[in-house]
């Protein structure tokens, strides 16, 4: 019952968001697809902080390389498009096995602490190899081909691949391999005795979470058609975070509310004023207030008032 | 009769606008009937905020004094804080062409953000003026023809009259300490070159990161290096802290110290007083210039805003001149983008706080640079004064525009050092 409303709601929204090209201006178009691209990055997120306990600082660093490595093929080696997204995501996932290698056996605040400096490593490298990076003044020109030139294709091909996404990862956290993230965020102890090899389980957790961001960066790359160091920075992490967090941490799809909330609020707030961040600011302390489920968990929890069993933990590190 | 006339026409007058009304002259004239909008970027927030906030301030001071009509169409400015990164940058790029149409962009500080924009605009076509962004291949490797760097400058043009300067002094020996950044690259290079290809000798250069909060170890280096003259490229927070501690270590007076146009830039020295009194800076704004356009545009910011205009605020108010000109020009009609574009770079601003300034052919502002000392008011308020000028500077200084294309952008690797 409630999963069969789950899925009405779901189809619906997809429904929605495919009909929007064509009430929706150019402008609303590509917030939409800016909002899907951070729905992918802020998934790879929660399947760190929220199926296996382990909140990262560091993944805005994994996102950037897959946007740099896309954007150099593309822009200044001249390389095809397919070069660049294969590289983008390749050295996503061999960045993040780096990372997972040297974080995985920390968690809580350390964790958080070394993700965190592993972030700035990278935003350090790209702040300072100009010749390769551009430095502040990043790398520009990042040309679409020409199928997805146009805004619109260019948004229903980034939703296709974060649908995709959506239900890979889902399948990634409801396999039985994905349980045991869930059982490690739990106990670590309790999944040692059992015999699971932990660190081999959280390692490869990681690096399925930053392949994705990787996709997510290089469809950024294109996206925007420009990367800067901003895009590796601190900022960066904490914004994917803060969408997992505002989503529902542990909910997977929530990352879709929260990307649509930051996003829509940031361009809309700010219409108004200066100061949305401070809007922004209080949005997310009330929402660890009222609902440190995020949307999507209290909307599952209110909808599941008489059977309460189904909902999954907000995440307690 | 003179009554019964007045009648006529006036009943006249009623009657038609009521039977045709406002619709009837919309339809002939669709193109050109409604406001002009400009969409006016400026980082309001974040680490660039109050260089924003002045560039805010002399744009409306000027549209303030001019009233916002031009030949008849009213004109709308449209704020938008890009604070201070290219992402949201581009943003409210998107925002302001996409959603609130606007006719042309202005802005933005940073070089980062407002090559974000450019490369936006490359794909609309949205004409888009910087007078600010200073990254040199925007108006010379990697040209837009839409994007203009009206009233602004490009990065190493403003430091090659202070190095020839620098040489007519006498000096031969110079170490240079920039911001480790593009910007500061350009400027760093534009020096060195013209220093050393005039005779001059780089004995060292020093490369701090952004927010440098302590220079002392600048500061000992620069002594070993015995040079005749320093020259520092530094902005905001980092000038003052520069200037303070190069008193403070009582090298001012010991050794000559020259600068770029931000780091004597009267939002740095604004609170200072025997610290920057007599630093040497060069620049196209002095606020302290003896000129009626320039005293007519300080004065009024001051009553205005009470503090004296730094760079940033004079570049907008010019580039308001420049606008209002060109759209003048092409009487009103701005969404004729070429045409519009077209007598964009056909302007020649006469008086203003920039004197006498234009285009040239790369959509770089040939301009007056003037070599600039720190003096004081009789108020007792410090600004920048003008010691010598160099008319009509172009961006490609003494070369030819090819041969200097063909060299590297500079960069930490490539100063353009002739050894």
């Amino acid at each position: 019952m409630l999963r069969g409303v789950q899925w009405l709601v779901a189809a619906a929204a997809l429904l929605a968001v495919l009909a929007a090209p064509s009430v929706l201006s150019r402008y609303y178009v590509n917030l939409l697809t800016e909002v899907a691209i951070y729905a992918i990055f802020a998934m790879t997120i929660d399947i760190l902080a929220g199926y296996s306990g382990r909140t990262p600082l560091g993944h805005g660093a994994i996102f950037g390389i897959g946007a740099y490595f896309a954007a150099y093929t593309v822009a200044v080696a001249k390389g095809p498009a397919w070069a660049g997204v294969l590289l983008g995501i390749g050295a996503a996932a061999a960045v993040s096995l780096l990372f997972a290698l040297l974080a995985i056996r920390t968690s809580g605040v350390s964790f958080l602490l070394l993700t965190l400096a592993q972030g700035m490593v990278v935003w350090g490298i790209c702040v300072r190899w100009t010749s390769v990076t551009g430095a502040e003044n990043g790398i520009r020109g990042i040309a679409r081909p020409e199928w997805v030139a146009d805004p619109v294709r260019f948004f229903y091909l980034t939703v296709a691949v974060a649908v995709l996404a959506a239900w890979a990862l889902h399948r990634f956290v409801s396999s039985p391999f994905g349980l045991t993230l869930l059982g490690i965020r739990e106990s670590e102890s309790r999944m040692r005795t059992l015999g699971y090899n932990v660190p081999l389980h959280l390692v490869l957790g990681f690096v399925v979470s930053g392949t994705f961001a990787g996709i997510a960066g290089t469809l950024y790359a294109f996206f925007n058609t420009f990367v800067s160091p901003t895009n590796v920075a601190l900022a960066t992490s904490v914004k994917g975070l803060l969408m997992a967090i505002i989503g529902g941490v542990g909910t997977l799809f929530g990352a879709f509310a929260g990307a649509a909330v930051v996003i829509l609020l940031e361009n809309f707030v700010s219409m108004f004023t200066d100061r949305w961040p401070i809007v922004l600011g209080s949005i997310f302390v009330l929402t660890m207030i009222f609902a440190r489920e995020g949307i999507l968990g209290k909307a599952r929890l209110l909808l599941a008032r008489e059977t309460p069993h189904l909902t999954p933990k907000g995440d307690e590190s | 009769m003179k009554r019964r006339t007045f009648l006529k026409t006036t009943g006249a007058g009623l009657v038609g606008s009521a039977l045709w009304g406002p619709g009837a002259i919309r339809p002939t004239r669709a193109a050109d009937a409604g406001p002009i909008k400009i969409g006016l970027m400026a980082p309001l927030t974040g680490v660039a905020a109050a260089g924003g906030r002045e560039m805010v301030d002399g744009w409306e001071l000027f549209w303030n004094q001019s009233g916002k009509t031009v030949v008849g169409r009213p004109i709308e400015v449209i704020v938008e804080d890009d604070a201070g990164t290219p992402d949201t940058a581009l943003q409210k790029a998107r925002r302001l062409v996409q959603q609130r149409d606007v006719h042309m962009l202005v802005g933005n500080l940073l070089a980062n953000t407002g090559l974000a924009v450019a490369e936006f605009v490359r794909g609309t076509g949205t004409p888009y003026f910087m007078p600010i962004v200073a990254a040199d291949n925007l108006t010379q490797r990697d040209r837009i023809p839409n994007v203009l760097r009206v009233a602004g400058f490009s990065a190493s043009q403003m430091p090659r009259p202070l190095a020839d300067w620098c040489l007519k002094k006498g000096y031969r020996r110079v170490v240079t300490i920039a911001q480790d950044y593009a910007f500061g690259h350009e400027q760093a290079g534009g020096f060195a070159q013209t220093f050393t290809e005039g005779g001059g000798k780089v004995a060292g250069q020093l490369w701090n990161p952004l927010n440098t909060s302590d220079f002392s170890p600048f500061l000992g280096e620069i002594q070993n290096q015995k040079p005749d003259v320093v020259f520092a490229v530094q902005t905001g927070a980092d000038a003052s802290r520069l200037i303070l501690q190069w008193f403070n270590f009582g090298l001012k007076g010991q050794i000559p110290f020259v600068s770029s146009q931000n780091t004597t830039d009267q939002s740095v020295i604004r609170t200072m007083k025997d610290e920057a009194l007599g630093m040497i800076s060069s620049a196209h704004f002095a606020e302290g210039r003896d000129d009626a356009a320039n005293k007519k545009f300080v004065d009024a910011y001051q009553a205005a805003y009470n503090k004296l205009p730094a760079i940033f605020a004079a570049e907008l108010y010019t580039c308001g001149m420049w606008v209002a000109e060109g759209i003048k020009r092409v009487n009103g009609k701005v969404e004729d983008r070429p045409a519009f574009l077209r007598a964009m770079r056909e302007v020649e601003i006469t008086a203003s706080p920039l004197g006498k300034t234009r285009l040239d052919p790369y959509g770089n502002p040939i301009l007056d640079i003037h070599i600039r000392e720190v003096k004081q008011r009789p108020d007792g308020k410090l600004w920048n004064t003008v010691l010598e000028t160099y008319p009509n500077v172009s961006q490609f200084w003494k070369y030819k525009p090819e041969e200097l294309l063909k060299q590297p952008p500079y960069s930490r690797q490539f100063q353009g050092i002739k050894s």
